[in-house]
């Protein structure tokens, strides 16, 4: 990805680079299990994060994120499963996270220590020249000017970048960060965004855990969403979104007689309308009487070429088109029809629910 | 190069200057010795108690550092050494920072290596300490001079040095067993107040069985009795048994306590800190 790619917020991550044939894969999950007694927090994940991806990890509080990202650290045995970075398993040995860094839950230093002092630790923990890093760490995160002075004086978005800067000391391939942005507060957020893409930009593969999901669909182009410990979508983030499917919404100067219009035509399906009172309101047979003398909104499903006869067909029709607007779910629309009961789904729940199923 | 053991054994010491509680174990193993001289000097009649070498205490400054080792015994010294050794792995815990270094490029039994050499070496200084400043805080009082063995020989001030510095290595042996438990409790309960007052508690345990009545033949295989052991240097000539005993005695006790810490560190699930 280039830089310029890397800063346009429009543009995440963008494809990852393909890897090399044969090549172990930055990190595999397969059958991921931890139990604690009679608790399960983690069932069955089984996630492929390729070079380049800047993977996001979403699901709810106590989906098991966390719980899954400490196992792929080699930080707690899996129940089942395996987890292989770079085709090494991290439970075997330590040096299966050469080449790996991260952090999880907030990034914790010792307090009574200078924020230097404290990367020249972890740098020594490192070995293989990490510490002619510390400089160029610091300076990335913009810790230079406080690097001597104890963390337990720093803020919280402070030590959020003294994490990054210790992650960088590995020379990551891989870097892991849980929630980097929690608690920072807007303008952390942005900035801590800015920092990601950039390292996504030199080709770190990035595997983010988030609760802010705007922030993984501009900064992600793979995503696993994860609920009750389990794996309800992996993917691209685009092809989620397509599978969703491309739903118009349409509002005329006869939405009766355009209703009418709708379903006759070839091409338009789904077709349904929406009171502006009742947005989760899905017509089908009596859509036409409640319809009646509304403004209401006509929602359908259709492809492009057919919504271009589609207006031919209104207009021939009598029934002018005052507007007509694509309808794009968005990633927060799809992550809470996937993690979410039924009756708390958001618009477009219906269609992205079914897409949803239909893309899983 | 690659990090190790070495690595991680210079910096624990490192983070250990920075702490506290570092500076108030080593603080009391060095003001003990002064308020105890102290003590003698001010005490009306200057005589010492009734006690091994209490006689001497008003005539050689060498007689100090042993009667210190004999009363250390009972709370001083393993509170000291169950500072750091209680600490080490809880204020991992504490810190949230288990899983920050447990992320690089160390084994976990490395790490648990430094860890334990710093508190061993923790316990070293602290008692050298201790016993270098009773030596010169008894010489300025009482001067350095000529001591009484245990058998009624006169050892002169010299070799009376040697025998206390020997003396503290002998009795360095049941505090690396504290040690040993300390880190132990501290891999135990991830807390660092449980660990050092556990530690405490079970070197407190040890002095109460040797005083209940009915258990005088546990008495040599007590923890508590084997910080007595020094004294046979004190005799003339040396009588080694009560040494060999505390060796292999606390190697009892330290051995399997060091041995069950490292397996709870190396098993643990890091799911906190």
């Amino acid at each position: 990805m280039t830089e310029a790619a890397a800063d346009n917020p429009a543009s995440p991550a963008g494809s990852p680079s393909p890897p090399a044939p044969g090549a172990a894969p930055p990190l595999e999950v397969r059958g991921l299990v931890k139990r604690y007694g009679d608790l399960t927090a983690v069932a069955g994940v089984d996630i492929t994060v390729r070079a380049g991806d800047v993977y996001g990890y979403l699901g709810p509080n106590g989906a098991g994120k966390t719980t899954s990202l400490r196992m792929m650290l080699g930080l707690i045995r899996p129940t089942e499963g395996s987890v292989r970075l770079f085709g090494r398993d991290p439970q075997a040995t330590v040096r299966a996270l050469e080449g790996v860094a991260g952090f999880v839950e907030a990034p914790t230093f010792y307090p009574y220590l200078p924020g230097r002092r404290n990367l020249e630790l972890l740098a020594a923990f490192d070995g293989n020249g990490a510490s002619s890093r510390i400089d160029e760490a610091l300076e990335i995160v913009e810790l230079s000017h406080r690097g001597g002075d104890r963390v337990g004086g720093y803020s919280h978005g402070m030590r959020q970048r003294l994490g990054i800067a210790a992650a960088l000391l590995r020379d990551p391939k891989l870097l892991l960060l849980d929630e980097p942005t929690t608690g920072l507060d807007p303008g952390g957020m942005r900035d801590m965004r800015v920092l990601i893409r950039r390292l996504a930009g030199q080709g770190i593969t990035i595997v983010l855990s988030s609760h802010v999901l705007t922030e993984v669909e501009e900064v992600c182009n793979r995503v696993a969403i994860v609920r009750t410990g389990k794996i309800v979508y992996e993917g691209e983030i685009a092809d989620l979104k397509r599978a969703a499917g491309m739903s118009y919404r349409l509002s005329t100067t006869d939405d009766e007689r355009a209703l009418a219009v709708c379903r006759a035509q070839p091409g338009i399906s789904e077709v349904r309308v929406k009171e502006p009172d009742d947005p989760g309101a899905a017509l089908s047979g009596e859509a036409g009487s409640r319809a009646s003398g509304q403004p209401g909104r006509i929602l359908f499903t259709a492809d492009e070429s057919a919504v271009a006869e589609l207006s031919q067909a209104l207009i021939e029709a009598g029934a002018l088109i005052r507007a007509l607007a694509p309808q794009t779910a968005t990633l927060e629309d799809l992550f809470f029809s996937l993690t979410e009961d039924g009756d708390r789904a958001v618009a477009p729940s219906d269609e992205t629910a079914r897409a949803v199923e239909a893309a899983r | 190069m690659m990090p190790g053991v070495a690595t991680v054994y210079r910096w624990e010491l490192f983070k250990l200057r920075y702490q506290k509680r570092t500076y108030l174990g080593l603080g009391a193993a060095a003001i003990v010795p002064i308020l105890f001289v102290l003590a003698v000097h001010f005490r009306p009649d200057r005589r010492g108690g009734d006690f091994a070498f209490s006689s001497y205490l008003t005539r050689s400054g060498l007689a100090v550092p042993l009667v210190i080792l004999l009363f250390g015994a009972v709370w001083m010294f393993p509170l000291i050494t169950a500072l750091v050794a209680g600490d080490i792995f809880a204020s991992e815990d504490h810190n949230g920072t288990l899983k920050t270094i447990l992320t690089r490029s160390l084994d976990r039994w490395q790490i648990f290596a430094g860890k334990a050499l710093a508190a061993g070496t923790y316990a070293v200084i602290a008692i050298i300490l201790s016993g270098t400043v009773a030596v010169i805080a008894g010489s300025i009082q009482s001067g350095f001079n000529s001591l009484q063995s245990l058998s009624g020989t006169i050892v002169s001030a010299p070799k009376a040095l040697e025998l206390v510095y020997v003396s503290l290595l002998v009795y360095l042996i049941p505090i690396l067993a504290i040690v040993s438990i300390g880190l132990l409790l501290s891999a135990i309960t991830r807390n660092s107040a449980a660990a050092v007052v556990g530690t405490l508690m079970i070197s407190l345990l040890f002095q109460l069985l040797g005083i209940l009545p009915g258990l005088g033949g546990l008495q040599p295989y007590l923890l508590s009795t084997q910080f007595n052991a020094w004294q046979g240097f004190l005799r003339t000539p040396t009588d080694w048994a009560p040494i060999i005993r505390a060796a292999w005695v606390c190697a009892l006790y330290g051995i399997p306590a060091l041995f069950a810490a490292y397996l709870v560190f190396l098993r643990r699930d890091v799911a906190g800190g």
